[in-house]
């Protein structure tokens, strides 16, 4: 292997989606930027997710993060000169109880308050947007359905900014491990890796599942917890229908790709914390019935491939972002809990704020680390996966 | 007839187009999955991995020890929803 650098204003933890984004903006704005990934580029969660991406949230930063996220996208092809596999089918949300419409219609007029096209759909109506679903079968009582949500290819997309970042100057080196992180006087002084040291003053710890022992190395601890989070895809089946289905009770989503095959999850019960990569059987036997049951037409749909990944999860299922006190130029970009692909677009624009502006933001200082230590936390309720 | 090599048929994908991306800096088996869906179809690479990893060897004057398969990914053969789901 080539010498690498030997000094960068910003290095970059993690070439994930994340990691890419921000080494591409970073350049652009003229900064020296290396980004170490010890393993290959989308070799993380970005490389094993959904990608699908959704407005439809029940905290408001997270609705504000992915409506402004979703503007991006669409104007991304462009800016990065290459296609992502932009696809907007919508998002149904299916509710299954009165408790549980009282909620989405909560969330549909926060959303609609924020400048969102979403509205609540009956039974009927449901059948309308997605013809194969079985309402009795669902216990469906209605649902909701924002048009413009949808999935990004997230190979192409993490591919795109790379080489848009190489384009402006900033390295990227994969099979590099950052082993060690070193500071002076309280301030990042540089970083360790199996192909030598870097001296800098800004480290984004954009590690995925894997940001919590970034942190440790600088005695930060991080409340992120690994879970395996299991996935699966069918053979191609002709194209039926475009939106993401997912339901927050059973926790399963699933979609079509535009080639035919049906990709989609759902939490095994019980799963414990742990970086376990084994896919499961209880899985697939758990995801099948649920997806038949929602869709009894597609028992005869072969499934050709099973696999795991992590979800980097945190107390209140929201993201950590920024600098940590502790240590001046430690700034983290993690704790995506199941949705750090959608909320990528925004998150790097307003940490790329920060570093090079020190502009803040309401929400920046809203997902601070800081925020564990008060008692009141608002947890996202809209999960899934 | 054109004179393309198809090296995954399951994915459409062409010795040039493989030799494309190995020239772009994507030298496993597992960043060129990632890139052009190698080795993603029913068949699961069973027909084009070796072949890919063959391509790989001579351009990264590699050895076949060298360069790792994927890790194989269940199900072993395509298998129904209707037969997963049953108990
Ligand atoms: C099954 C599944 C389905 C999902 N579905 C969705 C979805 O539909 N929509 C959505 O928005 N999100 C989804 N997610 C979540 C999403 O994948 C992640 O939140 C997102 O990809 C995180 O990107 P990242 O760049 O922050 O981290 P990652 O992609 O995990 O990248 C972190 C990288 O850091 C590297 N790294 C770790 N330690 C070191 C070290 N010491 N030195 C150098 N490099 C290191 C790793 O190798 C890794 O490549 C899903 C996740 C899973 C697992
Ligand atoms: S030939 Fe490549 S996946 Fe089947």
């Amino acid at each position: 292997m080539n010498e690498i650098e030997k000094k960068a204003d910003i290095i970059i933890i993690g070439g994930g989606v994340n990691g890419c984004s921000l080494a591409y903006q970073l350049a652009k704005k003229g900064k020296k930027v290396v980004l170490c990934e010890r393993n290959y580029i989308c070799s993380g969660a970005t490389g094993r997710c959904g990608a699908g991406i959704r407005q439809q949230w029940s905290t408001r930063e997270n609705t504000e993060l992915s409506i402004k996220s979703i503007k991006i996208f669409e104007k991304l092809e462009k800016e990065l000169g290459q296609d992502i596999g932009l696809r907007q089918g919508g998002y149904l949300i299916i509710v299954h109880n009165n408790k549980d419409m009282i909620q989405a219609e909560k969330n549909v007029k926060m959303q609609k308050e924020l400048g969102l096209d979403v509205s609540i759909l009956t039974p009927d109506e449901i059948l309308d947007v997605v013809s194969i679903l079985d309402i009795e079968g669902m216990k469906a009582i209605g649902a909701t359905f924002c048009p413009t949500d949808g999935h990004v290819d997230p190979f192409k997309t993490t591919h795109a900014y790379a080489k848009a970042a190489e384009r402006q100057g900033a390295k990227l080196y994969k099979f590099t491990n950052v082993t060690d992180i070193k500071t002076k006087n309280k301030r990042i002084d540089c970083v360790v890796t199996n192909r030598g040291k870097i001296k800098t003053n800004i480290v984004i710890n954009a590690a995925g599942a894997w940001s919590k022992q970034i942190a440790e190395k600088l005695n930060i601890k991080l409340p992120n917890k690994p879970f395996r989070k299991e996935i699966l895809v069918t053979e191609r089946v002709k194209p039926v229908f475009k939106a993401m289905v997912i339901s927050f009770k059973d926790g399963i989503y699933f979609s079509q790709q535009d080639e035919g095959q049906i990709l989609g999850g759902i939490p095994i019960p019980n799963e414990i914390s742990g970086y376990l990569t084994n896919p499961t059987f209880d899985f697939l036997n758990h995801m099948s019935k649920t997806l038949t049951r929602y869709s009894p037409k597609l028992k005869y749909v072969n499934v050709i491939r099973q696999w795991t990944g992590y979800y980097d999860v945190t107390p209140d299922a929201r993201p950590i972002l920024g600098e940590v006190d502790e240590i001046k130029g430690f700034i983290q970009c993690n704790g995506f809990s199941g949705h750090g692909f959608m909320l990528s677009p925004m998150v790097t624009k307003i940490l790329t704020d920060y570093i090079t502006d020190g502009k803040s933001s309401d929400i920046l200082e809203k997902l601070l680390i800081k925020r564990f230590k008060d008692k009141e936390i608002t947890h996202e309720t809209s999960v899934v996966g | 007839m054109s004179d393309k090599v198809f090296i995954c048929r399951c994915e459409d994908l062409t010795q040039e187009e493989i030799e494309q991306a190995i020239d772009e800096g994507f030298t496993t088996l597992e960043e060129l999955k990632c890139r052009l869906r190698l080795g993603m179809g029913p068949c699961q690479g069973r027909s084009c991995l070796s072949l890919a990893r063959r391509i790989l060897c001579k351009k990264t004057n590699k050895s076949t020890e060298e360069i790792k398969l994927p890790p194989s990914r269940p199900p072993e053969v395509p298998v129904s929803l209707g037969t997963l789901a049953s108990d």
